[in-house]
């Protein structure tokens, strides 16, 4: 713990991922207001005691909306990472294993995926499936899919290489057994750190296609769908298109930070690089 | 080299087959008949019939493939449904807007990072080095819409410097034009900056502990030469990669910006095109954009080679 907590990244990325964390926590017991109820006698007011962050068109407070985004956000950072990790580290893993064919087959579909424009394909996914947040989540999951695998199967492919997998072969363990008991547990170093800063593209990500409508749906609160109901009203109520992006910029900053923490500490090899 | 241009450009035809048989597929099954929404709800079904077979919408699915990509090849390009005019022309007039953006963009980002990263290099761990790698963590955490958004409060209400979107033409008004391109470009170049100028500082560090910088300084070559003559150049490689990813990304992926901007840009029009259905232009921009970067990369593989002989011998 003292390792990790005398990084600076780590420290400042804890704090304030965990600020996040907790405001989510919170808010699935306590918000200040109903984050989807409107209130048409408090609609734009500025940030005062009663609503600290100030209210929207609808009068719903925005300070209860950011605390339910929040929820929002973890959601969409976990499951989306969850599927490029479960399905990129199959295929990594398959991929450093076997080799050759499989190998050139699942490197040059990772290669055909990153070819394709990412926001222009997620829009294309959401609208064929239909503008949700779980259908936004599987266009972002998607594009994780070859950043893992690659991943995976670059330092599987070291690991194979050491003398403990010879070991481990040459007392007869099936290769499966060896892959799980001791290629994976070797590999989770950098997985977790890759792992946490896709949590942090994920909420970019999310916002971008919640902004463009094609995300999470109204009335639910999602911090990019915020910034999209606030420009209309920005002339008059500024401060509806600053809090939901300065909550953005937090928890990206946040994750972000995390992720280089756990590099700094984890991988001491990179420290010396950078 | 002839070998090697001959294997990328094999690499780039297929890329972009796969390309087109999937951004085919994906529209195939798009919900929402196109024929249906432009007779609207009262159509008969005759009338749909007719405008279906007109469009090519009974055709199988190869069929409808393959006349797709005869059209583009022949150069009689396709017809949007909703324009009524050649998808060319319409990527052409809206390319005005969304390549000079992109171009703009990474001017920005370069201008911006280049002396940065150099800076943040020289003086490594020192108060200037982590100031600036302070910025670059903001500027990697702020979406870039929402830049954006607090450029146009700033700029355009507060200050009533620049409009707040929208874009008069380059005919008719030329330098309204460009300024209608300055926010959003420097939105998204500010972002771009941050990576790019993470990326030239570990780079420039890299290149510094090479034998031949040491020599260098051993000749008794001034520091700014040894910076900007010797090591400048070979540090420069895997910025260049970035940035030509970039510039393909950005090609097509200004989209939300340009939603942010009200700018008629290619992103505008291909998301508008998916509510439309308006099939035939969502295909010919999808492959378009998708070349666009295949292309950049490409054009980027080959200035490695221009820049370091080395890989030219590879």
């Amino acid at each position: 713990m003292k390792r990790f907590f005398g990084n600076l990244n780590f420290s400042v990325g804890f704090a304030l991922s965990l600020v996040v964390v907790l405001m989510a926590a919170v808010s699935l017991a306590w918000t200040p207001y109903d984050a989807n109820k409107m209130h048409a006698r408090d609609r734009l007011q500025g940030p005062s005691l009663s609503h600290p962050l100030g209210t929207d068109q609808y009068g719903r407070d925005i300070l209860s909306r950011v605390m339910a985004g929040a929820v929002n956000s973890i959601i969409v950072g976990l499951v989306t990472v969850a599927i490029g990790l479960s399905i990129g580290i199959f295929l990594g893993l398959a991929s450093a294993y076997h080799g050759q064919w499989v190998d050139e087959a699942i490197m040059r579909l990772s290669d055909f995926l990153f070819g394709f424009p990412a926001v222009l394909t997620a829009i294309l996914i959401t609208s064929i499936l239909g503008p949700s947040m779980v259908n936004a989540m599987l266009a972002i999951g998607i594009f994780y899919i070859p950043v893992f695998a690659r991943l995976t199967r670059a330092v599987a492919m070291t690991v194979w290489q050491q003398e403990y997998i010879a070991a481990a072969r040459a007392s007869g363990i099936r290769e499966w057994s060896i892959t799980w008991r001791h290629v994976l547990p070797n590999i989770l170093s950098p997985l977790l750190i890759q792992g946490t800063i896709q949590f942090a593209v994920a909420i970019l990500a999310e916002a971008g296609l919640s902004y463009l409508g094609l995300g999470t749906q109204p009335p639910y609160a999602s911090w990019g769908r915020m910034l999209n109901e606030a420009q209309t009203f920005m002339a008059t109520s500024p401060w509806m298109a600053i809090f939901p992006g300065v909550a953005i910029a937090w928890a990206v900053l946040g994750f972000n930070l995390l992720g280089d923490g756990l590099r700094d500490t984890l991988d001491p090899r990179m420290v010396r690089a950078r | 080299m002839t070998r090697y241009l001959i294997k990328k450009l094999l690499t780039l035809i297929i890329l972009l087959f796969l390309v087109s048989i999937t951004v085919f597929a994906v529209l195939f099954v798009l919900p929402g008949d196109p024929a249906q929404i432009i007779l609207g709800i009262n159509a008969t079904p005759e009338t749909l019939a007719n405008l279906r077979a007109e469009l090519g919408l009974d055709q199988r699915f190869l069929t409808q493939y393959a006349d797709w990509i005869a059209k583009l090849v022949s150069g009689r390009g396709n017809r949007s449904i909703n324009y009524d005019m050649p998808v060319y022309d319409l990527i052409l007039s809206r390319l005005t807007v969304t390549g000079p953006l992109a171009l703009l963009a990474m001017v920005f980002a370069v201008v911006i990072s280049l002396p940065l990263g150099i800076f943040a290099a020289r003086h490594q761990n020192r108060p200037g080095d982590v100031t600036v790698m302070f910025f670059t963590q903001l500027g990697l955490a702020t979406p870039e819409f929402w830049l954006g958004i607090l450029l146009i409060l700033l700029m355009s209400v507060h200050w009533g410097l620049f409009a707040a979107g929208g874009f008069p033409g380059w005919s008719t008004a030329f330098w309204g034009s460009l300024k209608a391109l300055l926010l959003p470009a420097f939105a998204l170049g500010v972002i771009r900056a941050s990576i790019l100028t993470r990326l030239t500082r570990s780079s420039m560090l890299e290149v510094l502990r090479e034998d031949y910088v040491r020599t260098a300084r051993a000749k008794g070559l001034k520091e700014r030469t040894v910076i900007y003559v010797h090591a400048l150049k070979n540090a420069l490689i895997p910025v260049l990669t970035i940035l030509g990813l970039q510039l393909g990304q950005l090609l097509a992926g200004a989209i939300i910006i340009e939603n942010v901007y009200y700018l008629p840009g290619l992103g505008r029009l291909v998301f508008q095109a998916i509510g439309q259905r308006d099939l035939p232009v969502v295909r010919d921009i999808v492959l378009f954009m998708a070349a666009a970067v295949v292309l950049v990369n490409f054009v980027v593989d080959l200035s490695y080679a221009a820049i370091d002989p080395r890989i030219r011998m590879q």
